[in-house]
C-alpha cells in the first residue's frame, strides 16, 4: 500500500495521488491509442460502442452519482443531441462545430427542463424524467418535416477540415475521434469533481438542507448538474447517431433509458470508473452471449439456437446479482480486490461495511 | 456594542401551534447568547427562522440592520451567517476535507466554465480554500482525520466537523444547535474552551441552543429562556437560572406549598 507524504495543498489538488498513479493512466491511454493495430476491424467498432456508451454513462454518472438525482429519461438526451448534430450538419454547418452545438443544445434542455423537475424527489422524479422521454419521442415524430419522422434520418460522414471519417470506410480515424472525446469528457469530469462545483453537487446528493445552509443554491445546483449531465449525454447521442449510421425516434427508446441507468449501477455509482466498467457489460454483453451460445451449440453438435430475451435476460439477472451482492457495483469490488492485495494478509471481511448512520434532522423540503 | 441580530415580535404557527409567540431579542456583536427551555419551547425553531427555513407569520428579523425576511435561505451563508445542526447533517459520502470544504461554498468565484476548465485561476483559489480550511482543522485538532469519510466516523467526531464546517464559510454570527448534545464531559469541556476562542480569537458571534446548563453558564454572556414559543425571561446566566418562571417551567411550581393547594382543592 502507497503512502502518499503530502508536502503541499497541490498534493489534494491534483489529479492524480502519486506519479505511479498517472503512469498507469498514461499506459491506459497508450494501449486505446495503439489499439486500431490490435484489434481487427469487428472489434474495433465493438470498443468505439463501449466508449461511446461510457460516455453517456458518464454523462448520467453526473447526474445520479454525482448530484443523487435519478432520471429514467436520457434517452431523450442522446435524441436531442443527435437529431441537434445532424440537424445542424444537413443544414451545412461542419462537424467540428455542429457536434459540440449538439452538446449545448441537449445541455440546455436539460438545463431548462431541470428547473420544474429537479422539484421532484426520488420516485417522483424517476417518472417525470420518464415522461420525458416518452414525450420526445413522440415530439420526434409529431416534427416530421424537420426530423422525417419514424422513417429516420442518415447521418451524414464527419468532415474534419477535409479529413472524411466514415465509421466503414475508416474505422480507425473514427475510434479516434470517439477516444478524443471520451477523453476530454473525464479531464471535465475530474475537474469539475475537484473543483467548488462538484463538492456541490456531493453536498446536494448527501443533505439538501445542509447544504442550503452551507450557502448552495440547490435548486442551480441541480439544473447545472441537469444541464452538464444532459450535455455529455447528447455528445454521447451525436456520436451514436454517426456510428449508427441510420437513426430513428425508435433508436432512443425507453429501452436505452432504462439500460443506460442500469450500466452505471451495475458499474458502480459515483465514479468515472463505473461508467466504463458499465458500459464495458452493455457493450460486450450481447457478443459474450453470441461467442457462449456459438459453443454450447458447437457442443450440442445441432444447428444454431436462437432463444429469444437471452439477452435481457441475462442483464436482469446480471443486475439482480449485483444490488443483492455488491451494490458497490464493479468499481466497488474492485476497490476490494485492490485493498485485499494491497494489505494482505491483514484484510478483513468487514472492511466496508457500511456504518449505521445516525438521526437526521427532519429534512424541510 | 451594536446589535448583529434583532428579532422583533417574531410569531409562527404550525397549523393551531403557535411556535413561536411574539419573540423579541437582540445579539449583540462579539457576544455569546444562549437560548434554553424544555423540550418543544421552540428554540430550535427560532434558528430555523434565523437560517430562513421558516417564514414568520408576524414580526421581522435583521440582520447588521437590513431585514432578512425578502431573502432566500441559501444566501444566509453569503450574509456571514452559519449553521450546525441538533442531528448532524454532514456530507455523509464525502471526507471531512470536502466536508469543510462545502463550506467555503460562498467564496466560490470560478464557474462552471472556468472550473471544467480548472484555469490557473481555479487552482490559485483552491489553494486558498485549502488554506482556509487547514486552520479550521488546525483549530479543531481534526488532523487525524482530513481524508476519513464521515459514514465511519464517531458521533464526536462528527460534531466537531460540523462546527468546523461552519467556521469554514468565516461567518460574522455562528448558529450553535446543541453543539454539548451526546458528547463526553471532556469534549464538553472542549466545546467550552473552542466557544470561548470563537469569540475572543475569531470574533465571532455566537448563538447557541444548549441543554447543558453547566455550559450554558461558563460560556454566555446572556441567555434567553423560553417555554412553549414565548419568553420566560432575559439576562446573564445566573440571573436566568434563579428566575422563578425558569424555575417553574423546568420543575414546576416554587411555591412549596403548591402540592398541598392541590390535594385540597382535590
Amino acid at each position: 500500500m502507497r503512502t502518499v507524504f503530502k508536502t503541499s495543498y497541490d498534493a489534494d489538488i491534483r489529479m492524480f495521488k502519486h506519479g505511479a498513479q498517472a503512469g498507469w493512466y498514461a499506459l491506459l491511454l497508450v494501449l486505446a491509442v495503439v489499439l486500431p493495430w490490435l484489434f481487427n476491424t469487428y472489434w474495433l467498432g465493438e470498443a468505439t460502442n463501449m466508449l461511446i456508451w461510457a460516455i453517456a454513462g458518464m454523462g448520467l454518472m453526473i447526474l445520479v452519482g454525482q448530484t443523487g438525482q435519478a432520471s429514467l429519461g436520457h434517452a431523450a438526451f442522446l435524441a436531442i443531441g443527435c437529431y441537434a448534430n445532424v440537424l445542424l450538419q444537413m443544414h451545412g454547418l461542419p462537424f467540428v462545430l455542429a457536434f459540440p452545438l449538439g452538446g449545448l443544445i441537449a445541455g440546455l434542455a436539460g438545463f431548462f427542463i431541470a428547473f420544474p423537475m429537479a422539484r421532484l424527489h426520488g420516485i417522483y422524479l424517476a417518472i417525470g424524467t420518464l415522461a420525458l422521454a416518452i414525450l420526445i419521442d413522440d415530439l420526434i415524430v409529431i416534427a416530421e418535416p424537420l426530423t422525417a419522422g419514424v422513417v429516420g434520418l442518415f447521418a451524414p460522414d464527419i468532415s474534419i477540415f477535409g479529413l472524411d471519417i466514415n465509421r466503414y470506410g475508416n474505422p480507425w480515424l473514427f475510434y479516434w475521434l470517439v477516444l478524443f472525446v471520451t477523453v476530454l469528457i473525464v479531464l471535465a469530469y475530474r475537474n469539475i469533481l475537484r473543483s467548488p462545483l462538484g463538492r456541490s453537487f456531493a453536498a446536494v446528493r448527501d443533505s439538501e438542507v445542509s447544504a442550503r445552509a452551507m450557502g448552495v443554491n440547490v435548486a442551480l445546483t441541480k439544473a447545472t448538474a441537469f444541464g452538464v449531465s444532459a450535455g455529455i449525454t447528447g455528445l454521447a447521442g451525436a456520436l451514436m447517431g454517426h456510428f449508427a449510421g441510420i437513426f430513428n425516434n425508435e433508436t432512443f427508446n425507453i429501452i436505452i433509458s432504462i439500460q443506460l441507468l442500469l450500466m452505471i449501477v451495475i458499474g458502480g455509482l459515483g465514479s468515472i470508473h463505473g461508467a466504463f466498467f458499465g458500459a464495458a457489460v452493455v457493450a460486450l454483453l450481447p457478443q459474450a452471449i453470441a461467442i457462449g451460445r456459438d459453443v454450447v451449440t458447437g457442443w450440442l453438435g445441432s444447428s444454431s439456437v436462437a432463444i429469444p430475451g437471452l439477452e435481457s435476460a441475462i442483464f436482469g439477472f446480471i443486475l439482480i446479482a449485483f444490488i443483492l451482492f455488491e451494490p458497490l457495483g464493479i468499481y466497488g469490488r474492485w476497490i476490494k480486490i485492490r485493498t485485499y492485495f494491497e494489505l494482505f494478509p491483514f484484510y478483513r471481511k468487514d472492511m466496508f461495511r457500511r456504518q449505521r448512520s445516525y438521526l437526521k434532522t427532519e429534512r424541510m423540503r | 456594542m451594536t446589535a448583529l441580530l434583532e428579532l422583533e415580535n417574531v410569531t409562527l404557527r404550525f397549523g393551531g401551534v403557535t411556535a413561536v409567540n411574539k419573540v423579541s431579542f437582540s445579539v449583540e456583536e462579539g457576544e455569546v447568547f444562549a437560548l434554553v427551555g424544555p423540550n418543544g419551547a421552540g428554540k430550535s425553531t427560532v434558528f430555523n427562522l434565523v437560517s430562513r427555513f421558516y417564514d414568520p407569520a408576524e414580526g421581522d428579523i435583521r440582520f447588521a440592520g437590513e431585514s432578512i425576511l425578502k431573502r432566500q435561505p441559501h444566501e444566509m451563508a453569503g450574509l456571514g451567517i452559519a449553521r450546525t445542526f441538533q442531528n448532524i447533517e454532514l456530507f455523509d459520502h464525502a471526507t471531512v476535507l470536502q466536508n469543510l470544504l462545502v463550506g467555503r461554498h460562498r467564496h466560490r468565484r470560478g464557474n462552471l466554465l472556468t472550473e471544467t476548465l480548472f484555469t490557473p485561476f481555479v487552482r490559485r483559489e483552491e489553494r486558498r480554500h485549502r488554506e482556509a480550511v487547514e486552520k479550521v482543522i488546525d483549530f479543531l485538532d481534526l488532523q487525524p482525520y482530513r481524508e476519513k469519510y464521515i459514514a465511519g466516523l464517531p458521533y464526536g467526531v462528527r460534531k466537531v466537523v460540523e462546527m468546523g464546517r461552519a467556521l469554514a464559510i468565516e461567518p460574522r454570527l455562528l448558529l450553535l444547535d446543541e453543539p454539548a448534545s451526546g458528547l463526553s464531559v471532556e469534549e464538553t469541556q472542549d466545546v467550552a474552551f473552542w466557544i470561548e476562542d470563537i469569540k475572543t480569537q475569531m470574533g465571532i458571534t455566537v448563538l447557541m441552543v444548549e441543554h447543558d446548563m453547566h455550559l450554558v453558564a461558563s460560556v454566555s454572556d446572556r441567555v434567553l429562556a423560553l417555554a412553549d414559543g414565548k419568553m420566560l425571561a432575559l439576562g446573564t446566566p445566573k440571573e436566568v437560572q434563579t428566575h422563578p418562571k425558569v424555575v417553574e417551567a423546568y420543575i414546576g411550581s416554587t411555591d412549596p406549598m403548591a402540592g398541598a393547594k392541590v390535594r385540597a382543592a382535590v
